[in-house]
């Protein structure tokens, strides 16, 4: 399962002319430097870790070689662009929570992390060689040939030179034929070179990438349907909302105003208190009713956006909350209201259960993600293993791709934070955007980036 | 009498604001379903005071409170009331931002059921006078808390130093902590108290004025 790419471009005569010669050279040789990083790498942490095992201190570094593969396999993925443009992704999982203790244990437990150790012992004691071996042949065989006449003026002293050691050149067309010679041999040999170099990326491209292609796909038919039912679900809300809005509220405050009309006419007993009495009723049905829509989605979202729709959540909050928003206009909708959704679990959390003083919510875009924090300065401890509502908000994050971590250690404090891919925004001009157009298709495709 | 124009999609609410305004001998001169026709209707009647829903057809967003700000752009000194489902800070502000604040309402739609409450809201409205419902006043009052209550004991102690006039040196011995720990301290502070990061010498004036004020 090798990419397109280099094994193309070797079938095309224009392979010489085309960067991939240059390409495949480069491939290989950046394979020897790393390969021999590795090799060295790998000996100074067994041999350092083993002889203080002794002493405890040790111990950690061994565990680091056990987790060597990790970075030379991300840097692996990286260095296979230059023959290779299909990207290979990550197979790693994002950690549970925050910390390099969460790290370590999740990485662990992946057979991936094992796989790419593999990888690294095959690099440091088998690839590097054979890579260096091609490319000590091809440029020892070229350039002893090409360097023949200098050769033979220098060292030889203009009488004669051993060309590669084997023949005898004794006159210098002699030696400038040895030289044409490998003027011609380079671009011949330029053909086994790319060929070892897409070899050896194929390797790579094997043995880094998750196992299965099929399984791969239909993990994004998942994915899809997943996100297909997130949008249908988000649309029906929606439509409760208004429904609500436009028929119930708008009945109801009528209810009120008759109410509140035949109140003035009667006011006298008995009729005076029963009708105040329907009024209070109808007030307070009203101020349930204004409650659950607002549950249900608010519309200052829709109107305004995250960072409004944010403050006016923190404004309800009990516990004191500072907001800080760095946001560059409107997200895409799936991505707000998701994120807004998870804001209110982790502001109500904080509410009921950390006996925090102060709150706070901050949100910014780095890196073309959406990263939004939840801190409190409460007793910490919690246990969100049970919680259905955070459980929740973890998968409804994940259908974006994006990824939540709570981390909430005995005494404080806690910290929710969540991560979503994150295309660039809208204009700021667009937040008038009407309610009723769901999902734009843009924020499906664009944050489906990683599988 | 006032003449009022008054916006709002459901025929069942316009028709019952209509009879409840004109028994309290107010006329409603014209009716619009959309804020398009809101401001075509306002521009033709030239009312006493506008009367308008937040959620409008076409979009059943906020074009309501838009054409009732682009109204109060062209003619500042109109009264408008807004009526509203939710209790909304940033569309209470956004009015209140409008022209110089006077002669704007925002009231929940639920206050209209109390009927002599919400009629004297439209005249006071008419006569200039700012009207917030109170489910409102209390969220922005509770929004707008005392930035310093945002400080902890430590930052204050630093900055209560600092208005003393004390070098970052001079507030460290003070407290027996190093300097590096103040100028955390005064970082976190400037943070809190929503100072830029423009100007460094001048923030620090900034933070001891707010101190003082506070």
């Amino acid at each position: 399962m090798h990419s397109p790419g280099l094994w193309q471009a070797l079938r095309a005569p224009r392979y010489l002319r085309g960067p991939w010669p240059w390409r495949s050279a480069a491939y290989l040789l950046s394979g020897v430097c790393v390969g021999l990083a590795t090799l060295v790498s790998l000996l100074l942490l067994a041999v350092v870790g083993g002889a203080l095992a002794v002493v405890v201190v040790g111990i950690p570094l061994l565990l680091m070689s056990a987790l060597a593969g990790i970075p030379l396999a991300a840097m692996e993925r990286r260095r296979l662009r230059l023959v290779d443009p299909v990207v290979l992704p990550d197979p790693h999982r994002e950690p549970d929570g925050t910390g390099l203790a969460a790290w370590v244990r999740v990485r662990l437990k992946e057979p991936n992390t094992w796989r790419e150790l593999g990888y690294a012992l095959l690099c440091a004691f088998v690839l590097w060689p054979l890579e260096a071996l091609a490319l000590g042949t091809v440029l020892g065989l070229c350039g002893g040939l090409l360097s023949t006449p200098v050769v033979m003026a220098t060292v030889g002293g203009g009488e004669e030179v051993r060309v590669m050691k084997i023949w005898l050149a004794d006159s210098y067309p002699q030696a400038f034929a040895a030289a044409l010679a490998g003027a011609l041999l380079l671009p011949v040999l330029a053909y086994p070179l790319g060929v070892v170099a897409a070899g050896r990326a194929a390797l790579a491209r094997q043995l880094l990438s998750s196992r299965d292609a099929t399984v791969d796909s239909r993990i994004q038919e998942l994915g899809r349907s997943r996100m297909r039912l997130v949008d249908a679900f988000e649309a029906e809300r929606r439509r409760i909302e208004r429904d609500l809005h436009d028929g119930a509220q708008q009945r109801l405050v009528a209810l009120s105003m008759t109410l509140g009309l035949a109140r003035l006419e009667n006011s006298g007993e008995p009729l005076g208190g029963l009708l105040a009495k329907a009024h209070d009723e109808a007030s307070t049905a009203l101020v349930e009713i204004r409650e659950l829509i607002r549950g249900i989605h608010p519309q200052v979202l829709t109107d305004r956006g995250l960072k409004d729709a944010v403050e006016d959540v923190a404004d309800r909050s009990t516990v004191p909350v500072d907001v800080r928003f760095e946001l560059p206009g409107r997200l895409p909708e799936a991505v707000e209201t998701a994120v807004y959704f998870a804001v209110c679990e982790a502001l109500a959390n904080v509410a009921k259960h950390s006996g925090a003083g102060r709150a706070e919510v901050c949100g910014r875009i780095a890196g073309g993600e959406l990263v939004v924090e939840v801190r409190d300065d409460g007793a910490g401890g919690a246990d969100f293993s049970g919680g259905s509502g955070l459980q929740g908000v973890a998968d409804r994050i994940s259908v974006l791709d994006g990824h939540l971590a709570v981390a909430s250690p005995v005494g404080g404090p806690t910290e929710f934070r969540v991560r979503i891919p994150c295309p660039p925004a809208r204009a700021a001009t667009d937040t008038a955007a009407a309610p009723g157009t769901t999902t734009a298709p843009a924020s499906r495709t664009a944050t489906r980036t990683r599988i | 009498m006032l003449r009022i124009v008054l916006a709002e999609d459901s025929v069942l609410l316009r028709d019952g604001l209509t009879g409840l305004l004109e028994r309290f001998g107010h006329k409603v001169v014209a009716g619009a379903g959309t804020a398009d026709e809101l401001i075509a209707t306002v521009t033709e009647h030239r009312p006493d005071i506008v009367v308008t829903d937040v959620r409008m057809p076409p979009g059943f967003s906020d074009e309501g409170l838009r054409a009732a700000l682009e109204l109060r752009e062209r003619r500042p000194e109109l009264p408008v009331l807004v009526l509203s489902q939710y209790v909304q800070r940033a569309y209470a502000e956004e009015l209140l931002d409008s022209s110089d604040g006077t002669g704007v309402g925002y009231l929940l739609k639920e206050r209209i059921g109390h009927v002599e409450e919400f009629v004297d809201a439209v005249r006071r409205v008419a006569e200039g006078a700012t009207v917030v419902d109170p489910e409102v006043v209390r969220q922005l009052l509770r929004h707008r808390r005392d930035p310093l209550s945002r400080l902890t004991p430590r930052e204050q102690e630093v900055l209560a130093l600092m208005a003393e006039g004390r070098s970052n040196a001079a507030v460290a011995a003070a407290l027996h902590v190093g300097e590096g720990t103040v100028s955390k301290h005064f970082g976190s502070i400037l943070t809190k108290l929503d100072l830029s990061l423009t100007d460094a010498t001048n923030r620090r004036v900034l933070a001891v004025l707010a101190y003082l004020r506070g």
